[in-house]
């Protein structure tokens, strides 16, 4: 059994079908990459996969369990964490605070224990920060500890959001497009981050991209879609010379 | 880590007892008069009232103007209480303490059905409902037989006063100030920043939009109570909309999302029409400009949403002062509201 399973996932909106008949198996441990050109539907598979759109039909399995219409915080829970093309931090927070956020579900005082500073207060919350600084420190990231995450640069600002995406101790990774807007020494900075966490944290990784090098360099399987279909599949080699690929990308 | 964290504690404390002491031995030696001394403590009530909107405002980052409605709950359930607790003749602590704890539970009540509704929408739309909500409490109260309807309610134990209602906004502020530094208050502030990504990082964002408002609620109605006990009379008129702006303006003067600012603000903006009361029709006027320069030059508030801290201050004063700046300056000094 794979750990994520889809099958035959389409969405409508009003007569616009979307997504059509999407399906993918990701194992343990892949690092699987979703391609297509723009407005192919790529976005819109990750909200579905995490519950931000509820699909029209399709399964939708995330370790044998359905998280079709389960809240997005539910199947964060059940080990999905995300990012987004556009850069969601708190901006206004200190990068540890970003983390720390992100370790609610694994803390457990209620609210009384929290306002009274009952010593179940004290234990999670400063296992809370050794886990966050240790994670920081993984990330090289330690020394922002106190920084407000918006005065980060950017390339620091989306090491954060992956780090932050990594508290919530998920079984699958999902980034929607990680090295838009970088430069070629950001993204290859990212490139080994991935793949460091993929060796470090044991989990699968899906990514969506658009720059080629990045997905054609790390990625293992690659499923390429266009106009919410399928229309290639395979290993970044097979992808290269795949005819409608090349048709999608650069026309007849 | 946690000693450091209980000896700041203490030390605040310690300031506050001091602070209270300073405050008594004025009023014993009559430096503060009485009517000062009123003025001190409706700061007191502002105090609480305002900083438990600053949760909802300033920390939840939802724009609720019916806030004196809660007020109004709190004010009258306490209040209806306590007249009927006046037979059993308790003792101060205990008849104060039951009465308030009964408002603020009906007031939290009461927010929590009108915030399961209202807080599905957003910015001007949850303004105007909790604005219609706060009215609706209003009118409510105003036709009811057991609240006194129009004529006003009186008959209420006068016993709030300068040293309880100083030690009630200490507590108040101190649970809230515990909640917002706590996995609660953080998931409450991840809202205000991007509920979006709260929702992706596992945030129950629906439940604590509730945990946050009813809470909010609950002090306010905390707050209400006490005023009731000061005034010993209660008339609907009071808890107006205007009321709500007043509570409002206070929180973002002080700057949302600082509890301290709320203190100052509270502070400046319930003295102030009182000290100016020698400029009589004028008064208005300068408190009006007072706020329309405050939004010019400082739109963040005065503390922004920092914090004020003693210990820093003591421990180094010209860097503290650099701090305070820094983490009080808003988007628009730090190049564009991204």
């Amino acid at each position: 059994m794979a750990l994520l399973e889809v099958n035959g996932l389409t969405i409508k909106f009003g007569g616009l079908t979307a997504v059509d008949g999407f399906n993918i198996n990701i194992e343990q441990n892949e690092l699987v990459g979703l391609i297509g050109p723009n407005g192919a539907g790529k976005t819109t598979v990750f909200n579905m996969l995490t519950g931000v759109y509820l699909p029209t039909e399709g399964t939708i399995n995330l370790d044998g369990k359905s998280v079709v219409g389960k809240k997005p915080y539910d199947i964060v829970e059940m080990g999905a964490a995300r990012t987004f093309q556009n850069i969601r931090l708190f901006k206004e927070l200190t990068v540890e605070d970003n983390v720390k956020i992100a370790y609610h579900n694994q803390m457990n005082y209620n609210l009384m224990q929290g306002l009274f500073r009952l010593p179940a207060f004290w234990k999670e919350e400063s296992v809370a920060k050794e886990n966050a600084m240790d994670l920081l420190d993984i990330f090289d990231m330690k020394m922002y500890a106190n920084t407000l995450a918006k005065n980060l640069p950017y390339g620091k600002q989306r090491k954060l959001e992956i780090a932050r995406a990594l508290a919530t101790k998920p079984k699958i990774l999902m980034l929607d497009e990680p090295a838009a807007g970088m430069n070629p020494y950001e993204t290859k900075e990212l490139m080994e981050t991935i793949h460091f966490i993929r060796d470090k944290f044991g989990i699968a990784i899906l990514l969506i991209e658009h720059d080629m090098s990045l997905v054609m360099g790390i990625c293992e399987k690659i499923t390429v879609i266009d106009y919410g279909k399928i229309i290639a599949r395979g290993v970044p080699e097979e992808i290269k010379s795949d005819p409608n690929v090349i048709k999608a990308y650069l026309g007849e | 880590m946690d000693f450091n964290n209980k000896k700041n504690y203490l030390f605040n404390l310690g300031a506050v007892i001091i602070f209270f002491v300073i405050l008594k031995l004025l009023m014993n030696g009559n430096v503060i008069n009485r009517y000062y001394q009123g003025i001190i403590v409706f700061i007191c009530i502002n105090i609480i009232v305002a900083g438990s909107l600053n949760l909802t405002l300033g920390f939840l980052g939802q724009l609720a103007l019916g806030h004196a409605g809660f007020m109004a709950v709190g004010a009258y359930s306490s209040a209806l209480l306590s007249i009927y607790l006046r037979s059993l003749e308790l003792p101060v602590i205990m008849h104060l303490g039951t009465a308030l704890l009964f408002g603020g539970l009906i007031s939290g009540i009461i927010g929590y059905l009108i915030g399961l509704p209202a807080l599905r929408l957003r910015g001007d739309y949850l303004a105007i409902i909790t604005l219609g909500f706060g009215e609706i409490i209003r009118v409510v109260i105003n036709n009811l037989k057991f609240t006194g309807g129009a004529q006003g309610l009186s008959g209420i134990p006068k016993i709030a006063n300068f040293t309880n209602a100083y030690w009630i906004a200490v507590v108040v502020l101190a649970f809230l100030y515990a909640l917002i530094r706590s996995r609660h208050g953080r998931a409450i502030i991840s809202i205000r920043e991007d509920e979006i990504a709260a929702e992706a990082v596992g945030i129950d964002t629906v439940k604590y939009k509730a945990l946050g408002f009813t809470i909010s609620a609950f002090f306010a109605g905390i707050g209400g109570g006490l005023f009731a006990h000061y005034m010993a009379y209660l008339d609907p008129s009071i808890f107006n909309f205007m009321k709500s702006v007043e509570i409002v303006v206070i929180v973002v003067l002080g700057g949302m999302g600082s509890l301290t600012g709320t203190i100052l603000a509270s502070a400046v903006l319930t003295s102030l029409p009182e000290l100016l009361r020698n400029f009589s029709e004028y008064r208005l006027l300068i408190y009006s400009f007072v706020l329309v320069v405050m939004m010019i030059f400082r739109p963040q508030g005065i503390f922004g949403t920092a914090e004020f801290s003693l210990k820093n201050l003591m421990s180094s004063p010209k860097g503290f002062m650099k701090k305070m700046k820094r983490d009080a300056s808003g988007d628009d000094l730090n190049g564009g509201g991204k």
